[in-house]
C-alpha cells in the first residue's frame, strides 16, 4: 500500500493546479495520471481563457459582474449563480498568476495580455496564446509542478474509489506498465479526471476521455449532476472532428452554407457567428438537415478574408490541423466543419470548494459539476474553471487534511477493495466471452450521437436507453484477447468500457426525464424552456438497476431568468 | 482502396529474447492515419500490441515513433503519403518498455534539470508583466514544443553520451533565457554550459529534421552557445 496525504487523480490543468496548491502547504502530495501530464486533454484547448481584464480597448469597462451575467445567460440560467460569481471574481487573479508563472500569452501592442471576442460574451474577454492556449497553460502548470517537485505516478489508471461510512479512504490504481494493482491510501483524494466525450461518436476529445473518473465516483455512491447536458461544439473538422476553435470566429471567420449565405443571420441576427455554442451548433445542423450543407454533412468556415498574416499569427494551429487532417489550407480555401461532441457541463456533484458528499473526496474541472456552466458552457470558461476550482479544491483539501484529528484506520477496507478489484481483473482476463469490447463501444458511440445528440425526442432516446442496456448486458461477456499484464491496452480499454456505458445510461435517463429544452438539451417534443418545472439540477445515484434520479434547487443570486436572445 | 501491409516492431521484455517484426494485412481507407491503423490492429487483430496515444491531433506528443525511416507522430501521418507498406518501430536509441512504448524518463529528467520555468527574484507586479508582441513572437516557435522526444531520439550526441542534456532540454533553456521576463540566465548557463551540456551539440541538425512541430532546435542551441561564450569573453 502506498500512502500520501493528498492523492490527486488526473494530470490535466485542474488536477495539477490542485496539486500545486496542496504542495504549497507542505503536505505530501502525489498525482496519479493515466498519461504523462502534458498528454492530458487540457493540452488540446485552443481559443483561450476568460477573465475580465479589460485589456482590449473595446473591453475597457468589462467587469467580473458582466462576465458573470454572460456566463449565467449562456448557461440558460441553470448555473448556480453564487459559484459563477466566485469564478468570474477570481478569474483575473488566476490568469495573472499564470502569466507570472511564465505562461506565454499573446500580447497587445502595449505588451499586456491580449484578449479576443468569443461566443456569447459581450466583451473581448478571452485571453489567449495564439490558438494553443491549453498547451501553453498546461505546460506552464506542469513546469510549476517540476519546480515544486510534485510526485507523479505516470501511466497509472485509477479503477476504484474507496469510501467507507461517508469518508474517502483512497483509491485502487492499475500500473499500466507492469499491470500490477496497487492501493493508495490518502487523507484526501481530489479528482480532476476530465470528461466523458468519447461516449459519443464525432467527439473533439482526446481518445483517453472516457469519463472513467466520473464513473468510478458514481459507482462509489457519489451522485452525478446534470449529465444530460452535453455540449456539441459548432465547428469540428468534418473529416475527424478535431476542434476548430471558436477563436476562428472570434477573429472574424464566417459560417457559410452551400448557397454562399452567412446563415447565422437567421438564428442570431446580432451575435451572428459569435452566438453561444448550443445555438450555433443547432443552426449549423439545421442548415445541413435542410439540404444547405455540403455533401449532406458539413458547412464552410471561411477565414480567407482575414488574410494570410492574421491567420499565421493568430490561428497557426488551426491552419496546421486543416492542412494535416482535411487537406485544406484556410488561407486559400474554406474549412469543412460540422458540430461534434465537445464537453460535459455535468459531472460529479460538488460545491465551489470541490467538496462532495463524501468527506475527504473532492472534484474539480470537467469531471466536476459545481455548477458554473449550467445547460451550456461559454467558450473560454472551461480552462478558467480548471484553474479557479482546481486551486480552491486544493486549498480546501489541504485545510481538511490539516484539521483532521486522526486518520481513519482505512487499511483494511483498502486491502479488501484491492483484493476484490484483483479478482475482477483476473476474471476479466480469464473470461472467454464472444463480445469484442471495441465493437460494443462503437455501437454505444453511434447510438448516443444519433439519438441523444443535438436534437432529442422521447422515442429515440428510449431506443437509445434500451440499446445501452443491451450493451451493458453484452459487456458481461467480453473477450480480452491478450492475457498478459504488461502494458495491456486491451485490458485498460475494457475496464473503461463499463464506466462509459454507465455514463451513457445516466445521460439517457436524465435526458428522457427532463421534459423541456434548455441550453444544449434541445427536445423537439418540448421546444421551450420550462422554469416552473425544470429550473433544477438533475442528480443521478448509482443502483445496480440503473440510475435513481433526484433533483436539486438552482442557486439564484441576482440574475432572474429571462428569455435568451442573441 | 488497396490493402496495406503494416510491419510493426514487437518486443515484450517479459516474454521475448529479442525484438522481431510482425506483419498485418489490413484494408486501406481514405484519410486513414498510422495511429488509426495501430488501433485497427489492437482492437480487431492483436490485443497484445502496445503504443502510446492521447490527443490524435498532434498537440500532446504521446505518439512519436519511427515510421518508414523518419521520426513522425503516428496521429498526424497519413498512410497514403507513405505508400502501401508501413514499417513502424519505437523511437530509436531509447529503452523499449513494450513494442512501440519507450522509456521517456531520461528525457524528462533532463528537461527538469535545466529548470524549465520562469526564474525571477523580483516580486511580480500586481498585474501582468509587460512583454512586447515582438518579444513574444521571438519565442513562438520554441513554445510549440510538445515534448514528444523525437529530437532526443534522433541526436547522435545523445546516442553516445549518456549525460548529454539533448536538444529539447537545451532548446527550453534558451526559450527561458530569451524571455525578457526571466532572470535566470546565469543559473541556466551554469546548468547547460558544462560537461554533457550544449558544447556537445555538433550542429548535425538531426533534431531539427526530426521535429514534428518544425522547430529549429539547432538554432536555439547555437544561440545559447553564443550567450555562454559571451559570458566568458565579454560582449553580447
Amino acid at each position: 500500500m502506498i500512502y500520501h496525504q493528498v492523492v490527486v487523480v488526473g494530470g490535466g490543468l485542474a488536477g495539477l493546479r490542485a496539486a500545486i496548491q496542496a504542495v504549497e502547504t507542505q503536505l505530501d502530495v502525489a498525482v496519479i495520471s493515466r498519461v504523462h501530464p502534458v498528454r492530458s486533454h487540457s493540452v488540446a484547448a485552443q481559443g483561450g481563457i476568460n477573465a475580465a481584464l479589460g485589456n482590449a480597448p473595446e473591453g475597457a469597462d468589462d467587469s467580473p459582474e458582466k462576465h458573470a451575467f454572460d456566463t449565467i445567460k449562456g448557461s440558460d440560467y441553470l448555473a448556480d449563480q453564487d459559484a459563477v460569481e466566485i469564478m468570474t471574481r477570481e478569474a483575473p487573479e488566476r490568469v495573472i498568476e499564470m502569466e507570472h508563472w511564465g505562461c506565454p500569452f499573446s500580447r497587445t501592442d502595449e505588451g499586456r495580455i491580449a484578449q479576443r471576442p468569443f461566443g456569447g460574451a459581450g466583451y473581448p474577454r478571452t485571453c489567449y496564446a495564439s490558438d494553443k492556449t491549453g498547451h501553453a497553460l498546461l505546460h506552464t502548470v506542469y513546469q510549476q509542478c517540476l519546480k515544486q517537485d510534485v510526485k507523479v505516478y505516470e501511466e497509472w489508471s485509477v479503477v476504484r474509489l474507496v469510501i467507507e461510512d461517508g469518508e474517502c479512504l483512497g483509491v485502487i490504481a492499475l500500473n499500466l506498465v507492469t499491470g500490477e494493482l496497487e492501493a493508495f491510501q490518502a487523507e484526501a483524494v481530489i479528482f480532476g479526471t476530465g470528461g466523458a466525450g468519447r461516449v459519443y461518436n464525432n467527439s473533439s476529445n482526446n481518445i483517453i476521455n472516457t469519463g472513467s473518473g466520473m464513473a468510478i465516483a458514481y459507482k462509489a455512491g457519489i451522485p452525478l449532476k446534470d449529465l444530460e447536458f452535453v455540449q456539441f461544439h459548432p465547428t469540428t473538422l468534418a473529416t475527424n472532428n478535431v476542434l476548430v476553435t471558436e477563436g476562428a470566429r472570434g477573429e472574424g471567420g464566417y459560417l457559410v452554407n452551400n448557397k454562399g449565405e452567412r446563415f447565422m443571420k437567421r438564428y442570431a441576427p446580432n451575435a451572428m457567428e459569435l452566438g453561444p455554442r448550443d445555438i450555433v451548433a443547432r443552426s449549423i445542423q439545421t442548415e445541413i438537415n435542410e439540404g444547405r450543407g455540403f455533401e449532406g454533412r458539413y458547412v464552410h468556415l471561411d477565414l480567407r478574408h482575414l488574410g494570410r498574416e492574421r491567420i499565421l499569427e493568430r490561428l497557426p494551429a488551426i491552419r496546421d490541423i486543416a492542412i494535416s487532417f482535411a487537406g485544406v489550407d484556410p488561407i486559400s480555401e474554406p474549412i469543412p466543419v460540422q458540430p461534434g461532441q465537445h464537453y460535459f457541463m455535468g459531472g460529479i456533484d460538488c460545491n465551489s470548494d470541490g467538496e462532495t458528499r463524501a468527506t475527504g473526496f473532492f472534484a474539480a474541472g470537467e469531471c466536476a459539476c459545481v455548477s458554473v456552466h449550467g445547460a451550456n458552457r461559454l467558450g473560454g470558461n472551461s480552462l478558467l474553471e480548471t484553474i479557479v476550482f482546481g486551486k480552491r479544491a486544493g486549498d480546501k483539501a489541504a485545510a481538511y487534511v490539516k484539521g483532521k484529528e486522526k486518520t481513519r484506520a482505512g487499511g483494511k477496507a483498502l486491502a479488501a477493495a484491492l483484493r476484490e478489484t484483483e479478482a475482477e481483473i483476473d476474471q476479466l482476463l480469464g473470461a472467454d466471452g464472444e463480445e469484442n469490447p471495441a465493437d460494443l463501444r462503437d455501437e454505444m458511440r453511434r447510438v448516443m450521437f444519433e439519438k441523444v445528440g443535438l436534437f432529442r425526442e422521447e422515442k429515440q432516446m428510449k431506443e437509445a436507453l434500451e440499446k445501452i442496456r443491451e450493451l451493458k448486458d453484452r459487456a458481461k461477456r467480453i473477450r480480452i484477447s491478450y492475457k498478459g499484464r504488461r502494458y495491456n491496452l486491451d485490458l485498460a480499454c475494457s475496464l473503461e468500457l463499463e464506466g462509459m456505458l454507465l455514463m451513457a445510461e445516466v445521460i439517457c435517463c436524465g435526458a428522457i426525464e427532463r421534459k423541456e429544452s434548455r441550453g444544449s438539451h434541445y427536445r423537439v417534443d418540448y421546444r421551450e424552456r420550462d422554469d416552473e418545472n425544470w429550473l433544477k439540477h438533475t442528480l443521478a445515484y448509482y443502483t445496480p438497476d440503473g440510475p435513481r434520479l433526484d433533483f436539486k434547487e438552482v442557486t439564484i443570486t441576482k440574475y432572474e431568468p429571462q428569455a435568451r436572445r442573441y | 482502396m488497396q490493402k496495406i501491409t503494416l510491419n510493426v516492431y514487437r518486443f515484450d521484455p517479459d516474454l521475448d529474447q529479442e525484438p522481431y517484426w510482425k506483419s498485418y494485412e489490413l484494408p486501406g481507407r481514405e484519410g486513414v492515419t498510422v495511429l488509426e491503423v495501430l488501433f485497427e490492429v489492437l482492437e480487431h487483430h492483436d490485443g497484445s500490441l502496445a503504443f502510446r496515444y492521447s490527443c490524435r491531433e498532434a498537440i500532446c506528443g504521446a505518439c512519436a515513433m519511427y515510421i518508414n525511416g523518419s521520426h513522425r507522430l503516428a496521429c498526424k501521418t497519413q498512410v497514403s503519403h507513405l505508400g502501401r507498406v508501413l514499417w513502424v518501430s519505437p523511437l530509436p536509441h531509447m529503452r523499449v518498455i513494450k513494442d512501440l512504448v519507450v522509456d521517456m524518463d531520461p528525457f524528462f529528467e533532463k528537461y527538469k534539470l535545466i529548470k524549465p520555468y520562469l526564474l525571477s527574484n523580483s516580486k511580480p507586479p500586481e498585474k501582468e508583466r509587460y512583454q512586447s508582441p515582438d518579444e513574444r513572437r521571438y519565442i513562438d516557435e520554441m513554445i510549440s514544443c510538445i515534448l514528444c522526444g523525437s529530437c532526443y531520439s534522433s541526436c547522435p550526441s545523445v546516442w553516445t553520451g549518456e549525460h548529454y542534456l539533448g536538444p529539447a532540454a537545451l532548446m527550453w533553456a534558451y526559450r527561458f533565457t530569451a524571455d525578457g521576463r526571466d532572470e535566470g540566465d546565469a543559473e541556466r548557463l551554469n546548468l547547460t554550459a558544462q560537461e554533457g551540456g550544449l558544447w556537445r551539440c555538433h550542429t548535425i541538425f538531426n533534431c531539427t529534421e526530426a521535429c514534428p512541430k518544425n522547430i529549429n532546435l539547432t538554432h536555439s542551441i547555437q544561440q545559447l552557445k553564443k550567450k555562454a561564450a559571451a559570458r566568458v569573453l565579454g560582449g553580447k
